[in-house]
């Protein structure tokens, strides 16, 4: 569960925590781009350590390194799995430049995880779902993403007390083999599915008296608006776009093993 | 039956939910545990049937560490019934629901089949043996999940809330039915917020606040003491408010009961003719 | 001048077999606080849900008779547009709240009215301060206690300042203090506001000081419709199994034996203390 530790909402104030999600998204798209961009490992080295000052001025390195140690499995898996193919189809042998090569995909991966896993970790469930009532996506999805989020620790209390009612009535979660522990959570998932669709039913009841659907142009109690942060933020983003396609297309980049 | 010694608890996020409690409740008493939200009550009863096991001090039920013992072995003798019956029920009949916790305890099938019976015609549901539990209104949804946990025969019974969202008339026929049970010798705990209703119920009673025991006696001493009742923010009875306010003309304080009150007003408006 | 009016009023939820209500009707003054009681499954939540259009408009099904809210047919108004005019607060405190801060929870109505954002802010703050809750409007649903759920149910229905406020079981899931305190609440708003009250309990001993007017269902049908003290004051209410309050119970016992105490039913213990007061020191 390391890895979704590192999507948790921690409820610390930072600079990057104040800054627009909008504009936050924008920049991790860009990494996104850059990292295809590049198949090479020194780009991708310079991406991976751009996070870093993002993580230190948000502090939340404990949560990201997390992240990182989660995110390490599958890691090594995309590595070996490049060797490997390297050596197979290159008739057993391994050169620099193959390791060079799959240790690039496999910092391609990590940058990719890792610069979601910091959009997320500076990012309050909050903050997101206004993000999204502010863009052109339509309310209902907006107002999806902000209720599941608001009923997520509600739904996680319920699911331990049913687990508790049928254990009060001698269920062993525990006890046979796999396939009646897969059966075990029958009497759990059950009633939890029951309740979730009664509490839509109600809360749909709320919403209607409450004058959903009452006016096509619905306004927000809140507004986002950019400040000099996300300006800067905007601007570096660009610049780090531009310099990526710049650098792609008229140098080559050079590969690390070069220099030993 | 239930030993609690100096029993401490803390969830996971650190809060003490319970600072040293100490209880014995033997074999058929009926006992009403109350307090604010948060006192404790309900993390107290799920060390009973070994749901929560105590961080410092000792559980004991009939005699057994709850620690070194399942919960499905405590909830054996330990019928627990939750606050919301929608927790608890699953199946695709009611028949199915009676028979979930007689399989779980390894009952043979004939015995199931006439635990069925009983405990169906006991809460008076045998109409609705082949009927899909999610049909039921609420009040029958709570009499299935009683039937459930009644069926396997537990030597006690706790009670979560029992009188959430219950009208007057469901409220008489749980008392009569818990009295009904304690005759038969169970061990009745419940934990509940309702004041008349305990006082009708004339229980033992027991005050939490703040994760420990603040009083223990009859309900006619403690449902009557504004201040220990205060202290946990509980509201008297009405009847006991009434003679609480009469207490300086003359008349007795420790009343619970309506009819007890009639009496004794009737008596002193003879006394005062006189 | 009346605000709520029905009409021999029946429904039947869809699929049902016979229905939920037959033949009511009443007739709410504006202002007043109706208390509406009955044992479990009389109709009183069908009826709730009548008045403010979800019942025909969201659950479909049989509508017959007449129903008057607001000086609107609710049969022909979308509940959107009833929502302005009735509001509606429901049992269950945590399903009835939706967005991730409260304050954003008492602006959800008004953003769904489309009310500017200066307009929004000011109501908002009027309706938290309204409900004692101002200090917590940063907070999330889930962190703040049932009772204090329910105040924020009540103030965003509130912050759409409707004429009525109907009120389904408020306190169900709270404990007495919890829930006197709300019914403080409910009767406070009445008497700063003028809003019309509809509530709808079991907790008589707490709630029947406060109703000018009682109408208690059974099985789908009005059995009493008056003031309060009236209705309860006769032994039948009893006999259907309403919780009448102690103390009303313990005067009507001791009128049957013959102790008139007064010809005004009390309605609280407070009530009831100072009639007995009165009888045993002078006598």
């Amino acid at each position: 569960m390391s890895v979704f530790d590192g999507l948790k909402f921690r409820r610390v104030y930072s600079p990057i925590h104040n800054l627009d999600p909008r504009v936050k998204f924008f920049y991790v798209i860009v990494i996104f781009v850059a990292a295809i961009l590049f198949s090479e490992i020194l780009p991708l080295i310079g991406l991976f350590l751009l996070q870093i000052p993002f993580v230190l001025l948000a502090r939340v390195q404990k949560q990201w390194l997390r992240s990182l140690r989660g995110a390490a499995f599958l890691a090594s898996f995309i590595f070996a799995v490049n060797i490997a193919t390297k050596f197979f189809t290159a008739g057993y042998m391994l050169t620099a430049i193959d390791v060079e090569f799959s240790a690039a995909m496999t910092l391609r991966f990590v940058v990719l995880v890792e610069s979601f896993s910091v959009f997320f970790l500076t990012t309050s469930p909050d903050h997101l779902g206004l993000a999204l009532e502010q863009t052109r996506i339509p309310y209902e999805f907006a107002f999806a993403f902000t209720t599941a989020v608001r009923f997520v620790p509600v739904l996680a209390e319920e699911a331990q007390t049913i687990m508790d009612a049928q254990k009060a009535r001698g269920l062993e979660m525990e006890k046979g083999n796999f396939l009646k522990r897969i059966r075990n959570y029958v009497p759990v998932l059950i009633p939890l599915i029951v309740s979730a669709i009664r509490r839509s039913l109600e809360l749909a009841e709320a919403m209607e008296s409450r004058a959903w659907g009452a006016s096509k142009k619905r306004t927000n109690l809140y507004a986002l608006k950019l400040g000099r942060g996300d300006l800067a933020l905007l601007a570096i983003t660009i610049c780090i776009l531009a310099f990526s396609i710049y650098v792609r297309l008229y140098f080559v980049v050079p590969n690390l093993s070069q220099f030993f | 039956m239930i030993e609690v010694e100096d029993a401490h608890f803390s969830y996971s996020n650190r809060v003490e939910a319970l600072k040293g409690v100490s209880l014995t409740i033997k074999d058929g008493e009926f006992v009403s545990i109350m307090g604010q939200n948060g006192a404790g009550k309900t993390t107290l009863i799920k060390h009973f049937n070994g749901l929560l096991k105590p961080s410092q001090g000792i559980v004991r039920i009939d005699g057994v560490d709850t620690r070194k013992t399942s919960i499905a072995t405590l909830a054996r003798n330990i019928g627990f019934v939750f606050q919301n019956p929608d927790h608890q029920l699953f199946s695709e009949t009611v028949e199915e629901e009676i028979a979930f916790a007689l399989k779980n305890f390894g009952f043979e099938t004939e015995v199931i089949e006439k635990r069925i019976d009983w405990a169906l015609n006991l809460l008076g549901l045998t109409q609705y043996r082949k009927t899909s539990p999610f049909l039921l209104s609420g009040g029958e949804r709570k009499r299935v999940a009683l039937a459930s946990v009644l069926a396997w025969d537990p030597k006690a019974l706790i009670l979560d809330e029992p009188t959430i969202g219950q009208d007057y008339q469901q409220k008489e026929k749980l008392r009569q039915f818990i009295v009904q049970m304690q005759t038969q010798g169970k061990t009745i705990v419940i934990v509940t917020h309702d004041v008349e209703f305990v006082a009708e119920c004339n229980s033992r009673v027991l005050l939490m606040k703040e994760g420990i025991i603040i009083a223990d006696g009859e309900s006619r001493e403690i449902l009557t003491d504004p201040e220990v009742l205060a202290q946990s923010s509980i509201v008297l009875p009405q009847i006991a408010q009434i003679f609480a306010r009469l207490s300086s003309l003359g008349l007795p304080k420790d009343v619970i009961d309506v009819y007890e009150a009639k009496k004794i007003i009737l008596e002193a408006l003879e006394k005062r003719r006189e | 001048m009346t605000i709520i009016e029905t009409k021999r009023l029946s429904y039947t939820y869809p699929g049902a077999s016979k229905p939920s209500i037959s033949d009511v009707s009443i007739r709410v003054e504006k202002g007043e606080f109706v208390l509406i009681t009955g044992p479990s499954g009389c109709g009183k939540t069908t009826l709730c849900r009548c008045f403010n259009g979800l019942i025909p408009h969201f659950y479909q099904g049989e509508l017959k008779g007449e129903i008057t809210v607001a000086n609107m047919d609710v049969t022909t108004h979308q509940t959107y547009e009833m929502a302005k005019h009735v509001g509606l607060v429901f049992q269950n405190p945590e399903n009835q709240l939706f967005a991730l801060s409260i304050e954003k929870d008492v602006a959800f109505g008004l953003e769904n009215l489309g009310i500017d954002r200066e307009e929004m802010r000011r109501r908002v703050n009027w309706a938290l301060e309204l409900t004692d809750i101002f200090s917590l409007r940063e907070r999330s649903p889930h962190e703040v206690s049932g009772g204090q759920q329910q105040r924020v149910a009540i103030a965003s229905v509130l912050a759409m300042q409707p004429e009525i406020i109907v009120l389904d079981e408020p306190t169900s899931f709270l404990d007495p203090l919890s829930a006197a305190k709300i019914f403080d609440v409910i009767y406070d708003l009445k008497k700063k506001l003028g809003v019309t009250v509809v509530l709808v309990e079991h907790r008589l001993d707490l709630t029947a000081k406060y109703a000018d007017h009682i109408v208690i269902m059974d099985e789908g049908k009005v059995c009493f419709d008056g003031d309060t003290r009236t209705v309860l004051s006769t032994e039948e209410t009893r006999l259907l199994g309403v919780g009448i309050p102690k103390a009303t119970l313990l005067f009507q016992l001791l009128k049957k034996e013959g102790v008139n105490l007064s010809n005004v039913t009390p309605l609280s213990s407070e009530e009831l203390v100072t009639l007995l007061q009165g009888v045993l020191k002078s006598a």
